[in-house]
């Protein structure tokens, strides 16, 4: 646990001293999605009805933008060696990764919900299904996407890599997501939706931070 | 604990990029023991030392050691994060060892290897050879049987050699061993046992 808070600790030192990384995919996130007013024209029903869809589509691609970062920067510096050497658990520090990188691009991602919303004309059920989900599948998408990212630590141009690697698995998570807010637009309940991204979330936080550990290793391992 | 043998290494053997590095190396480690690889560049040392810590497993032959806590590493990436400052890096790497230190021991430390009044610089602000000094501060700070270091001496300026190979006679006359490999010139009393890798 010491060990755990101490790497959270420095992470988000690192990460607060040089913040572009940080800045990038929400700023990313803002741009894309205030394009679409621009290129759809300003009707209300139109803008409302693709609005979920819009706004997940561009919270996975905000969400990947940071993740080959997640365990590359300690790979090149060494730090990533001299944790596999010490007698340190790595999923401690595999799980702090994936707690900072959630802290750092899913919270940020939720508490801008509520404007995207308005920008989007998403009525007030809407936009508390879109904090909710996104508060759900956050965690969620810093769980899978781990696993890519540390598949890749030590490749070349591994951005790329993760996001292909990574897409399929972010599928299931885009369809009940934007399923539900779809369906809190329309005035339904949505109590099941919010079951299905709780599984899933839960499968991931048992399976994901095990399979990123693996995959450490064995990227490590050259 | 004292043992006898600290790591016995049996049958070693490697192949990298279809190009035999080394193979049935056998050769032991026992407390007070320097040991020396030598072998021109890309004769494997690297490999072997990275083996010996376990960060590469595509090896045939048997590693084993015979101590309580992993051996302390020097690899060629200082693990120093440029965006810290040094304290807060050497904070951190002890936190690996899960023995906590006092700030008065970092500074000692520091002061040690040359680094006082930089406590409070960020790491990017440093040269190569200060950088190889802040990853040096754990073995001053961590007490461990063995150290594994590969080219400690690169980017270390005279007085800095100086330095450690008094630490390295330190740390043999407690008892300790190290597996090093250097293309320098050892300038110290203790007999430099080799282990020659050639192809």
């Amino acid at each position: 646990m010491r060990f755990f808070i101490a790497s959270l600790k420095r992470d988000l030192l690192v990460h607060f001293r040089k913040p572009s990384e940080i800045l990038n995919p929400l700023v990313f996130f803002i741009v894309v999605i205030s394009l679409f007013p621009l290129g759809l024209g300003p009707s209300p029903e139109q803008l409302s009805s693709v609005a979920p869809a819009v706004v997940w589509v561009a919270a996975l691609l905000a969400t990947l933008m940071s993740m080959d970062q997640m365990f590359s920067s300690d790979f090149e510096d060494g730090s990533l060696e001299q944790v596999l050497v010490s007698d340190q658990s790595l999923p401690v520090y595999v799980a702090a990764k994936i707690v900072v990188h959630w802290l750092l691009s899913g919270v940020p991602l939720v508490l801008l919900m509520p404007v995207i919303g308005l920008v989007l004309f998403v009525d007030g059920p809407g936009i508390w299904a879109m904090s909710i989900s996104l508060l759900l599948v956050s965690p969620t998408l810093s769980l899978l996407g781990s696993i890519g990212a540390a598949l890749t630590v030590g490749l070349p141009r591994g951005g790329l890599l993760v996001t292909i690697l990574i897409m399929p698995l972010y599928v299931p998570v885009l369809v009940f997501a934007t399923a539900m807010v779809q369906t809190a637009i329309g005035g339904g309940d949505v109590t099941g939706f919010v079951y299905w991204l709780l599984a899933i979330l839960l499968l991931s936080l048992s399976l994901a931070p095990l399979a990123a550990t693996a995959a450490v290793r064995i990227s490590v391992d050259q | 604990m004292l043992v006898d043998v600290m790591l016995q290494v049996q049958g070693l053997g490697c192949e990298r990029d279809r190009r035999q590095l080394f193979r049935s190396l056998a050769f032991s480690l026992s407390p007070g023991e320097l040991l020396q690889i030598v072998g021109s560049n890309g004769s494997g040392k690297s490999t072997l030392l990275r083996i010996l810590v376990g960060l590469f497993t595509d090896f045939e032959g048997d590693v084993n050691w015979s101590l309580e806590k992993p051996p302390l590493y020097l690899g060629h990436r200082v693990a120093t994060k440029d965006s810290l400052t040094v304290k807060e890096n050497v904070v951190w790497l002890s936190e690996l060892h899960s023995e906590p230190v006092c700030d008065a021991g970092i500074s000692e430390a520091l002061a040690s290897l040359g680094l006082t009044g930089f406590e409070d610089t960020y790491c990017s602000h440093l040269s190569a050879g200060q950088k190889k000094r802040v990853s040096l501060v754990q073995f001053l700070l961590h007490p461990n049987p063995c150290w594994i270091m590969d080219e400690p001496f690169s980017a270390i300026d005279i007085d800095g050699m100086a330095y450690l190979e008094s630490c390295f006679q330190g740390q043999i006359s407690g008892g300790g061993a190290i597996i090093f490999t250097s293309h320098q010139p050892l300038a110290i009393d203790n007999t430099i046992n080799t282990l020659e890798l050639s192809e």
